[in-house]
């Protein structure tokens, strides 16, 4: 027996409806709707993305335990599958995300010097918050849109062939 | 069966088993291959890649190094474990293990002994070729078992699938990623789970270790002696490993049917008892003032022969702890009888004896231990088997994850980590909800036994456990098992007497989980009031422990055990004793109950201080030696009642060895067939079968009000792991409370957190409420033998429970338990 | 360049972008036509099969493996359920085809799919699709939405008896999730990561059933194989290298493009569809299938064929098709540094190799780009980077390793140049 070919499956002792919100539950029961009964865990991915959406972006350690009694899933395989993506935020973050690809086409496109303008310009460097909450910046690894280099992905959004004006304008428009 | 090929590795031709992998064939044959994340008992995660070997399949050579835990053999394939392909691929992963490793053997415990640093050995090679910063990982507080060094970690993630696949709870995982994974709860939360201390022998490297044993000693200043667990019905198979004249730790040894390569953490960890300042370290006289003396033993001796001489044998009540070795439980009654006395039991905390006349001599577990994994039904009738025995409890997972069904019925839900069927009734109920199985399966009885199931409404669960049960037994793969709840139940007997009756009707084998270390090898032993030597059925029985209390007696001997905590009914028992004329307490500990009630107290050695024999539940005899000295001047355990009885002048007590004392009742189990049993040194493989009828006319008129359920949990059961800090300081210790149903609690006004008063007769005390939907409705949980519990009465049996003031909660607390 | 006509991925592309990606633009090109046909004639899977095997389709996502063979490995008699599993998990740094498929053809891939499932024996399918492509996923969501309304997915098809239920299901950001194994463990909700092989996922894949996975790419070429036949496809490239290819020719070129071009297409030709080098500056590498595989100097791939066999001789592999062209005066040493911290960053720390050797490689890498480079660092780079290549449960470690190797090959002098003299050879483009 392995635990990478059967779920552990684990019952907390919680009334579900108590977790989360109503939306949220009913939206993760959509994915749940998906997959298997027995694999109720493989919607932990759209239910962390979900609980973070509805969080202002981020996940708390108590969010995580939610989503981990709601699909019958033991908290640790949660922080799991939280730790290893990179969309999961595990900290506090700005009302926005700007999220700028790094990696090869982006970088022969200019990406370094994009990073930098927005380091110079607004005082923000990768990993860190502006201070007044607006966004933080991220770097992220390659978006899959190279072709349109340098690519940056605010919220939900791409903005392809960006340039150093470009960002300005992008920032100056978020709330 | 697999179909057998043969393979070659290093040239040597090997028979394997077609699907077999490479690493164990090569284990079989003795080639080493150099491994970190391969255990035999964990899934196999291929993710060290320590093993890479060179291996060619149909003449044709694999382009690339492969794993040999994860490369299945097939015919004619060839493994070459140290060509130069295979070394350099093997360097290569030790290079990378070694760059982030501390490298401080000096300072690690693991030093001596650690995989990896034996396997590094082996390379020798040069690992200054990393120059950037090593990582540094901050570590964990797991708990008082286990001490992290996670720096230390390589990743292997044995510990991580150990608690998903062994333990069947997943405390550990493995967060983040590629450079950043880390081993760890992430949240830093102690691991509680009894076999959690495992991990500490399948860590390869000193990132988990041993935190009690954490810096007292070196690897390789310690000896090694094998020893035999004091605790359970399992007798695991241990490891001593010695400093000097001490005990440092503890570790397994291997025995597949017995433990296979485990321990409980409390057989791990109960060692720390050895050393703890309650030991009792030389004999002791009670003055009139009620302060102690100490006495040389001879005149220890003395005076306690002049104790039992002077008493009339018919007053003497000999209380003996289950744990006591087979050689002191044999001597003891020898003694005992010798004197013309007869009341002598270990079945410390059982209610109800009526059955001893029909029950079997030799109640075990029915089946050889490694048999439970293989079962495809299970009945569990009164047993919180994860803590009472938790290899069991292991095997019986290993049951259920091979679709066995497995069902418990109980006074409360137990917290498994499987799936299972769980029925629940309050103590007394019990046989009502196990009639109602026996119906559905159509069995008739008469007398009471009959009256409940012809009473009996079976529901869809016992009617669909009937079925699972029939269809088991149809296999020979069922099983019903009566554990230490059902004996304490105050219809223990009627419960057996269902017990038998389903497993009759569905064609299944029926056990019991012997309560402890050596419950079997007492009764062999004849350490019973309705037993001889040889388990052999007596005519004119003595008083069982709970009459020895409830007709008190003018002497008592109180063996291996402390009263108030040991005893089915701590209060009726402090007042036995308080009223007989001599107790005397042969014991490894002092403890305040025995201070109180003793008028002598003779130090006996505790587990691994003398050699004896522990019987397990299969029927196993395990003899073991004495690892250490004893503490102080305390003497084992066989040796006292030798010296006693030739103080007595009593037959045959002239043994030079225990040994001898072993042989000596090994031939009259020989004899006897101990009781209808066969057996050898190798094991007792008596049968379950009933002597007699019951004869029960009436089941026990209904309890009206709440019943108590006095569980012992499983950091409380006897004197040693009561003694060993680390463990008392773990999630399991229970601390006592009075654990609820929420609609039991709304029926009395109690919300969780409140304090209540808790009431047996005169008995009483204040204790926090804990609501717990596990608990059955009219249920009140208060567990025995942890601390506090000794001013109440029986562990099971009714219990009155009132609202009372949080100030008093408090009072009682700062006072360990005791009413103010 | 193939006639937008003939064109397989992009079928829709010529149509008005605004409703290209519907249902109903993508059945005016013919689309649903092969599906419905087996709704209602039920050919023999393996007669399909035979066809995509004629086709030499190979795996768009990066290994190349002959599509028709792999789903042959299905046991599609075997009873109980099976899987056929597509990866939009796109993440190759270069790469951005798929993202384009679905956005401009997502029922091509729908229908791609509801064949393969058809062939393999696969009621049940899940598109695995990269977190970050929102657009995309709507734009497949959209899809997936009106082919159930047409009762091209659900249950007994058309009164066929035939069932194909499609999911989507989103990654959260793990280039790693790209393989396919990793993919699978991502879907049952775990972290991603690849699990070894024996057994493959033929065998035991999602969820322990049999599962076949292949490229978005891949299974969106399916109907149009079948609508114009094998041979077709097959004499759209070259012999074993069939069709035509999305190419995503990215870096210093005037117009970085997705093209689809035959495979087989000389070099020289994609550059000119890209607008040639940017700047009008000479071409200095190429590494013509996506970051994981081996670069290749410019001169030498001027001479060299798109397809598999061709490139493969150039001493690389057309992996993804992502073409990443680099101008003379570009740092090689700060490319190589690039990529290196993108595999650091993405193994998933299983592997001791990959987990630690990444984070080696990265580091001396960044240390010589920053002028602490040693003389000793080169061979230590390359010797590293053999003791990660080949030794790892997936080939992510190889992904690491094989740039590496042949950057010090190809470029060597910049590198020595960067440790002796503390700065770049070139200064970064
Ligand atoms: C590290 C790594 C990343 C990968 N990423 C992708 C990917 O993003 N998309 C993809 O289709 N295949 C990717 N692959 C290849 C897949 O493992 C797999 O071979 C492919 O999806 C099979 O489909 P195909 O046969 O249609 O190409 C990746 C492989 C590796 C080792
Ligand atoms: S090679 Fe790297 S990414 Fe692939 S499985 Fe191993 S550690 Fe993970
Ligand atoms: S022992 Fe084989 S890879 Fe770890």
């Amino acid at each position: 027996m392995s635990f990478r070919t059967a779920p552990l499956a684990v019952v907390h002792d919680v009334d579900k409806s108590t977790l989360l919100t109503p939306e949220l539950r009913a939206e993760i029961d959509r994915h749940v709707g998906k997959y298997p009964p027995e694999w109720k865990q493989s919607a932990v991915m759209p239910a962390l993305t979900l609980v973070q959406e509805h969080n202002g972006g981020w996940l708390t350690q108590d969010l995580m335990d939610q989503v981990a009694a709601y699909l019958d899933m033991p908290e640790v395989a949660v922080y799991e599958v939280a730790t290893f993506y990179a969309m999961y935020d595990l900290e506090p973050v700005g009302r926005h995300k700007i999220c700028v690809c790094n990696s090869i086409s982006c970088m022969l496109g200019g990406a370094e010097a994009l990073l930098e303008h927005v380091e110079a310009r607004h005082g923000v460097a990768p990993g860190e918050t502006s201070k007044d909450g607006k966004f933080t910046l991220k770097e992220f690894e390659c978006l899959g849109a190279c072709r349109h280099a340098p690519v940056v992905m605010v919220d939900q959004e791409y903005h392809e062939c960006v340039t150093r004006d470009g960002i300005d304008k992008i920032i100056s428009k978020l709330d | 069966m697999a179909e057998q090929i043969s393979i070659e590795i290093d040239g040597r031709t090997c028979e394997a088993a077609a699907g077999e992998m490479i690493i164990a064939v090569a284990d079989r044959e003795g080639i080493p291959i150099p491994r970190f994340c391969y255990h035999e008992k964990l899934s196999i995660a291929a993710n060290c890649r320590m093993c890479l070997v060179e291996a060619e399949a149909g003449g044709r050579p694999f382009p690339k190094p492969v794993p040999a835990c994860a490369t299945p053999v097939a015919e004619g394939m060839k493994v070459q474990t140290r060509s130069a392909k295979a070394l350099d691929a093997q360097r290569g992963t030790m290079e990378f293990l070694l760059i982030n490793h501390p490298l401080d053997c000096p300072i690690c415990d693991q030093g001596g002994e650690c995989e990896l640093q034996d396997v590094s050995m082996g390379y020798g090679e040069d690992v200054s070729r990393f120059s950037e910063r090593k990582r540094v990982v901050k570590d964990e507080d797991l708990g008082p078992l286990i001490a992290t060094d996670m720096t230390r970690c390589i990743h292997c993630t044995r510990c991580v699938r150990f608690g998903a696949e062994i333990a069947g709870v997943r405390e550990l995982g493995a967060t983040g990623r590629g450079e950043d994974m880390r081993i760890g709860t992430y949240v830093e939360s102690a691991v509680a789970h009894e076999l959690s201390g495992n991990v500490i022998d399948l860590c390869p490297v000193g990132a988990l270790t041993s935190k009690p044993y954490r810096f007292t000693a070196r690897a390789w200043e310690l000896t090694s002696e094998e020893g035999i667990a004091p605790h359970d019905a399992v007798g695991s198979n241990l490891y001593l490993h010695i400093r000097g004249e001490q005990v440092m730790r503890v570790h397994p040894r291997d025995n597949e049917p017995v433990n296979e390569t485990w321990i409980s953490d409390r057989d791990r960890f109960s060692y720390e008892g050895l050393s703890s300042d309650t030991r009792l370290t030389e004999p002791l006289r009670k003055r009139a003032d009620g302060t102690w003396e100490a006495l040389d033993w001879q005149a220890a001796l003395h005076l306690t022969a002049d104790v039992l001489r002077g008493s009339d044998p018919d007053q003497i009540g000999w209380l003996m702890a289950p744990n006591a070795t087979l050689e002191e439980a044999y001597l003891a009654q020898r003694l005992l009888r010798g004197l013309g006395g007869r009341h002598i039991d270990t079945r410390l905390r059982r209610q109800d004896f009526r059955g001893d006349r029909a029950d079997p001599a030799v109640p075990w577990l029915g089946l050889p231990i490694a048999e439970l994994e293989r079962q495809q039904a299970v009945l569990v009738v009164g047993s919180d088997i994860r803590q009472e025995q938790p290899l069991l409890a292991h095997r019986l997972r290993k049951a259920v994850l091979d679709d066995a069904a497995v069902s418990f019925l109980n006074p409360y839900e137990l917290a498994l980590t499987h799936p299972a069927r769980q029925l629940t009734a309050p103590p007394g109920r019990l046989s009502v909800r196990l009639a109602a199985v026996a119906r559905a399966l159509s069995a008739s009885a008469e007398g009471a036994a009959g009256s409940l199931i012809s009473g009996a409404q079976p529901a869809e669960a016992e009617t669909r456990l009937a079925e699972e049960l029939r269809a088991a037994g149809e296999q020979g793969r069922g099983l019903v098992l009566l554990g230490a709840l059902a004996e304490a139940d105050p219809d223990y007997t009627l419960l057996k007497e269902l017990a038998y009756l389903v497993a009759d009707a569905a064609g299944c084998r029926l056990g019991f989980l012997p309560v402890a270390a050596n419950s079997v090898g007492a009764a062999l032993a004849g350490a019973a009031p309705h037993l001889g030597p040889g388990a052999q059925a007596l005519e004119a029985p003595g008083l069982d422990a709970l009459a020895m209390i409830t007709e008190p007696r003018q002497t008592y001997v109180l063996w291996g055990l402390s009263p108030e905590l040991d005893l089915f009914d701590p209060s009726r028992a402090r007042e036995a004793l308080a009223g007989a004329a001599q107790v005397i307490g042969c014991s490894a500990f002092r403890t305040p109950d025995l201070e109180a009630a003793c008028d002598i107290l003779l130090p006996i050695a505790a587990f691994a201080e003398t050699s004896g024999t522990f019987v397990n539940a299969e029927g196993r005899w395990q003899r073991f030696q004495g690892a250490v000295p004893p503490a102080g001047d305390a003497r084992p355990g066989w040796k006292v009642l030798r010296v006693l009885g030739n103080i007595l002048e009593l037959d045959g007590f002239h043994y030079s060895s225990g040994k001898q004392v072993h042989d000596e009742l090994a031939a009259l189990c020989a004899q006897t067939r101990g009781g209808g049993a066969q057996v050898c040194d190798g094991g007792t493989q008596p049968d379950n079968a009933r002597r007699g009828d019951y004869g029960l006319k009436q089941p026990l008129p209904a309890p009206d009000g709440l019943m108590r359920v006095g569980n012992v949990p499983i950091y409380a059961g006897d004197q040693t792991v009561r003694a060993a800090p680390a463990l008392q300081h773990t999630p399991l210790a229970e601390p006592l409370a009075l654990h609820l149903h929420p609609d039991t609690a709304a029926g009395l006004g109690l919300a969780d957190g409140d304090a209540a008063e808790v009431a047996q007769g005169e008995r009483h005390t204040v204790v926090p409420v804990v609501i717990d939907d596990a608990v059955a409705p009219g249920a009140a949980r208060v567990p025995a033998a942890v601390p506090g519990s000794g001013v109440l009465g029986p562990a099971m049996g009714p219990i009155a429970v009132a609202k009372a003031d949080a100030s008093q909660l408090a009072a009682t607390q700062m006072l360990g338990g005791q009413p103010a | 360049m193939v006639d937008h006509q003939d064109t397989v991925c992009f079928r829709t592309m010529r149509l008005r972008p605004k409703i290209r990606h519907t249902l109903k633009a993508y059945r005016s090109v013919g689309g649903y036509v092969q599906w419905e046909r087996i709704l209602r004639e039920k050919p023999s899977p393996e007669t399909l099969i035979e066809e995509i095997k004629l086709s030499a389709l190979r795996g768009r996502g990066g290994a190349g493996f002959p599509t028709g063979l792999k789903w042959s490995f299905m046991p599609r008699n075997k009873p109980g359920q099976k899987y056929i599993v597509c990866n939009s998990d796109e993440g190759e740094p270069g790469t951005c085809k798929d993202r384009d498929i679905m956005r401009y053809n997502p029922h091509q891939l729908i229908e791609g799919m509801a064949i393969a499932g058809y062939c393999i024996g696969a009621t049940v399918g899940y598109n695995y699709i990269r977190g970050e492509f929102y657009e995309p996923i709507d734009r497949f969501e959209e899809a997936l939405l009106e082919a159930y309304q047409a009762g091209l997915l659900g249950k007994d098809l058309q009164g066929s008896g035939i069932d194909f239920d499609l999911y989507t299901h989103l990654g959260a950001g793990a280039y790693i999730c790209g393989e396919e194994t990793a993919l699978l463990e991502s879907l049952e909700g775990k972290k991603g990561q690849p699990r070894f092989k024996p057994p493959f996922p033929a065998q035991a894949g999602l969820y322990g059933k049999p599962t076949t996975i292949n490229n978005t790419e891949s299974l969106a070429s399916v109907p149009v194989i079948l609508e114009k036949g094998g041979q077709w496809f097959l004499e759209q490239g070259r012999p074993n290298n069939g069709g035509p290819k999305l190419f995503s020719v990215t870096g210093h070129v005037n117009k970085p493009c997705n093209v689809e071009v035959p495979l087989g297409t000389p070099f020289r030709d994609l550059l000119a569809l890209a607008g040639g080098v940017s700047g009008g500056r000479r071409l200095k590498a190429v590494i013509p299938g996506g970051s994981s595989v081996p670069v290749v100097p410019g001169e030498v791939m001027m001479e060299t064929d798109m397809d598999y066999d061709s490139i493969a001789k150039a001493g690389s592999m057309l992996g993804s098709g992502a073409v990443i062209i680099m101008a003379e005066g570009t740092c090689m040493v700060k490319v190589l540094a690039n990529l290196a911290h993108f595999y650091a960053h993405e193994s998933c720390g299983q592997c001791t190799p990959c987990r630690e050797g990444t984070g080696w490689l990265e580091r001396v890498l960044e240390r010589i780009l920053h002028g602490q480079g040693r003389p000793s660092d080169l061979d230590l780079l390359d010797n590293v980077a053999g003791r990660i290549g080949g030794r790892t449960i997936c080939a992510l470690g190889d992904a690491a390793a094989m740039p590496v190797q042949s950057f010090l090959k190809h470029y060597r002098h910049e590198f020595e140049h960067l440790i002796e003299h503390g700065t770049p050879l070139v200064e970064a483009a």
